[in-house]
């Protein structure tokens, strides 16, 4: 019952992160049909600038307003200098423009640092606190929460309470009357890529310390759970990557916990499988999953 | 869904052919003037085989097994329209069959040149059983979500080699024991020689097939599903199995490419077959032309030349070592990664598209000035 305890509050700690990557996703496709595969690895590159302020100043909290600041900077440059000028008429040329993204940002990443994995610092402890015998969740746990938290909340106002938010939902849901109605439509999906690389870069943060380490390659298998999150909640809707994001955090630390953490990457493979050949649309879906 | 069945074009249905006269020994002909090109290239690749220098053979050799995996994945995305980003994956399962199954002939202590044939298609059956079941599953999804799924299959697999370890020994892999070029072409045969004829025909063979296979019935319900589903079922195709059949297919080619890559390197492990592989035959896809198999010919060469040229490039220059190391490791990723996105934004049909746009050109204007 202890380990149940224990790998429970990992997962949802786990979890927060990938719900905080899967929201990411979600901005994206929400606002631009585009699934940006390129999502782990403009993340990781964020999380580099980190590693080199923090290793400039000596000051955590520098690099992690340095991340943020990349991240944000680096939506906005994808988006304008490559993403706007791909024909989406087919599905298949974003994909596989993001995927050439990938290839550029890792080689990048390799040629400046190389390809061993050099440690991420964390700002809190990251030891257990013990209550009555029972091992909890440790300082830093908590400031995965906080933080996944107040990114989730921000969001939410945004898009629910300013004028700013409004513009994007419209811009996104119909265009050509936004443009009419004078909204940037083209600037609102600038700000979209942005705010969604922005959350991305804060989860690789988040959760780049409690892995190996930093690689180039730091966010692939936490892509296909996070992606895996945003299908389990429906691609479309903001909730729902956050509990598909818990759901899935919970799952793999249960299956590593149980049965061997070699296994977990299989697990994501059947739950994305399992969840899109049952309910294609995601379990959280309003719109009808297209049908032919 | 029976009754659809029934509607679907016959074979001697003059679709594409229609007025012409003698439309239906065209057909026939398209038989022949592929394996006149498959003889042609066979001859020209045995002349070649001669005259270059060993390593120059072994690196051919290299772009064989990649253009069967580039042609399978180019007729998958380019003509049916699925994205696979898990044929890595698939030349991972080729690979490691081949690998099994020569060393279960070596440790029963058989020998002979047909041991090599039997464990390439057995790495075809078993790719084709796992493309069947991806597939199956492909043919449910579309789009992004097909994207999602080929890319977790392209990362989980490899890892399965470790968690397996048992069977498939982990990072360090398996080796391939291989024969020796059989002892009537002579004592002295390079080595090299034979690996190349050996990759050459068996990509050969299997480019024959996929040529045909693009021309005929299958190759034009192929093309229906991916222009339009809708329409494609309306005119009495099956659209799901028209899909779980392209995947097998692909799959079919990718696994002999992966088990061509595995008897030439003469081992095999996760590491030759992570998600950079998988990105690397969808970018030899693109640069080649969508759907285009003679473009797959530029994506395979490209594959191979360009980290070769990249350590030229590195050579240049005076660099650290560990420089020039993370230099020339990852300068082919960077090039690859900026070509797929410059080739997918300013010339979309590759580098066949822009060859056979140009050949067009010339004869029109030849045309024009005899006129």
């Amino acid at each position: 019952m202890d380990r149940f305890i224990f790998l429970t509050l990992d997962g949802l700690s786990r979890g927060a992160v990938y719900a905080a990557f899967a929201l990411a996703l979600v901005l994206i496709w929400r606002a631009a049909r585009v699934v940006n595969f390129a999502q782990g690895a403009m993340a990781v590159a964020a999380a580099y600038v980190a590693y080199s302020v923090t290793a400039a100043t000596g000051s955590y909290w520098l690099g992690f307003l340095a991340a943020l600041a990349a991240g944000l900077l680096l939506g906005a440059v994808v988006d304008r200098v490559v993403m706007r000028h791909v024909n989406h008429a087919s599905p298949l040329n974003p994909v596989i423009v993001a995927l050439g993204l990938v290839l550029l940002i890792q080689a990048v990443l390799g040629m400046i640092y190389g390809s061993q994995f050099r440690p991420a610092e964390v700002p809190f402890s990251r030891s257990a606190f013990t209550v009555g015998g029972l091992t909890v969740l440790s300082p830093y746990d908590l400031f995965v929460f906080a933080a996944v938290g107040v990114v989730v909340s921000a969001l939410a106002w945004i898009f629910a309470r300013t004028a700013v938010g409004l513009r994007m939902r419209a811009a996104a849901f119909a265009p050509e009357v936004s443009r009419l109605l004078g909204v940037n439509v083209g600037g609102m999906l600038t700000l979209g890529w942005a705010l969604a690389s922005g959350v991305g870069a804060l989860a690789a943060m988040l959760v780049i310390p409690t892995e190996l380490g930093l690689h180039p390659h730091a966010m692939d298998l936490v892509f296909v759970s996070a992606f895996t999150a945003a299908v389990v909640g429906g691609l479309d809707s903001p909730p729902g990557a956050v509990v598909g994001g818990l759901a899935v955090g919970l799952l793999l630390s249960y299956v590593s916990g149980y049965a061997g953490s070699d296994l977990t990457p299989l697990a994501v493979l059947v739950l994305l499988l399992a969840v899109l050949l049952v309910r294609p649309g995601g379990l959280f879906s309003t719109v009808a999953a297209r049908r032919v | 869904m029976s009754a659809t069945r029934a509607v679907a074009p016959p074979q001697e249905s003059p679709v594409g052919a229609a007025g012409r006269p003698g439309a239906p020994r065209r057909r026939g002909g398209t038989l022949l003037r592929h394996l006149a090109v498959a003889v042609v290239a066979g001859l020209l690749l045995v002349g070649v085989s001669y005259a270059v220098e060993p390593f120059r053979n072994f690196q051919l050799a290299t772009v064989a097994a990649y253009l069967c995996a580039v042609a399978g994945l180019t007729v998958l995305t380019g003509l049916n329209g699925q994205l696979s980003l898990g044929h890595g994956a698939l030349m991972a399962t080729g690979a490691y069959t081949v690998a099994l199954c020569q060393n279960a002939f070596y440790d029963r202590g058989l020998t002979g040149g047909w041991l090599l044939p039997v464990s390439l298609a057995a790495a075809v059956v078993a790719t084709v059983a796992v493309g069947a079941v991806v597939g199956v599953a492909a043919a449910r999804l579309r789009g992004p979500y097909l994207a999602g799924v080929t890319l977790a299959v392209a990362i989980v697999v490899p890892a399965l080699a470790v968690t397996f370890d048992g069977v498939f020994n982990g990072e360090q892999g398996l080796s391939v024991p291989v024969e020796p070029p059989p002892l009537a072409l002579g004592p002295s045969f390079p080595y090299e020689r034979w690996q190349l004829w050996v990759a050459g025909a068996a990509t050969l063979l299997a480019l024959l097939l996929l040529a045909n296979l693009v021309r005929s019935r299958y190759g034009r319900t192929f093309r229906a599903v991916r222009d339009d589903e809708v329409a494609a079922r309306l005119a009495g195709i099956h659209v799901a199995r028209t899909q779980v059949l392209a995947f097998v297919v692909s799959a079919a080619t990718a696994g002999l490419g992966g088990a061509l890559l595995a008897v030439l390197a003469q081992s095999v492990s996760p590491g030759a077959f992570s998600m950079t592989l998988s990105l690397f035959l969808l970018m030899a896809v693109v640069i080649g032309g969508l759907g285009r198999l003679a473009g797959a010919v530029w994506g395979a060469v490209l594959l191979v030349a360009l980290p070769d040229l990249s350590h030229s490039v590195t050579e240049l220059f005076t660099l650290s070592p560990a420089a020039a190391q993370r230099l020339e490791g990852n300068l082919p990723l960077a090039i690859f990664g900026t070509t797929l996105i410059v080739v997918m934004i300013v010339a979309p049909g590759g580098v066949q598209g822009l060859l056979s746009r140009l050949g067009r050109a010339v004869l029109a204007r030849w045309r024009a000035r005899r006129s």
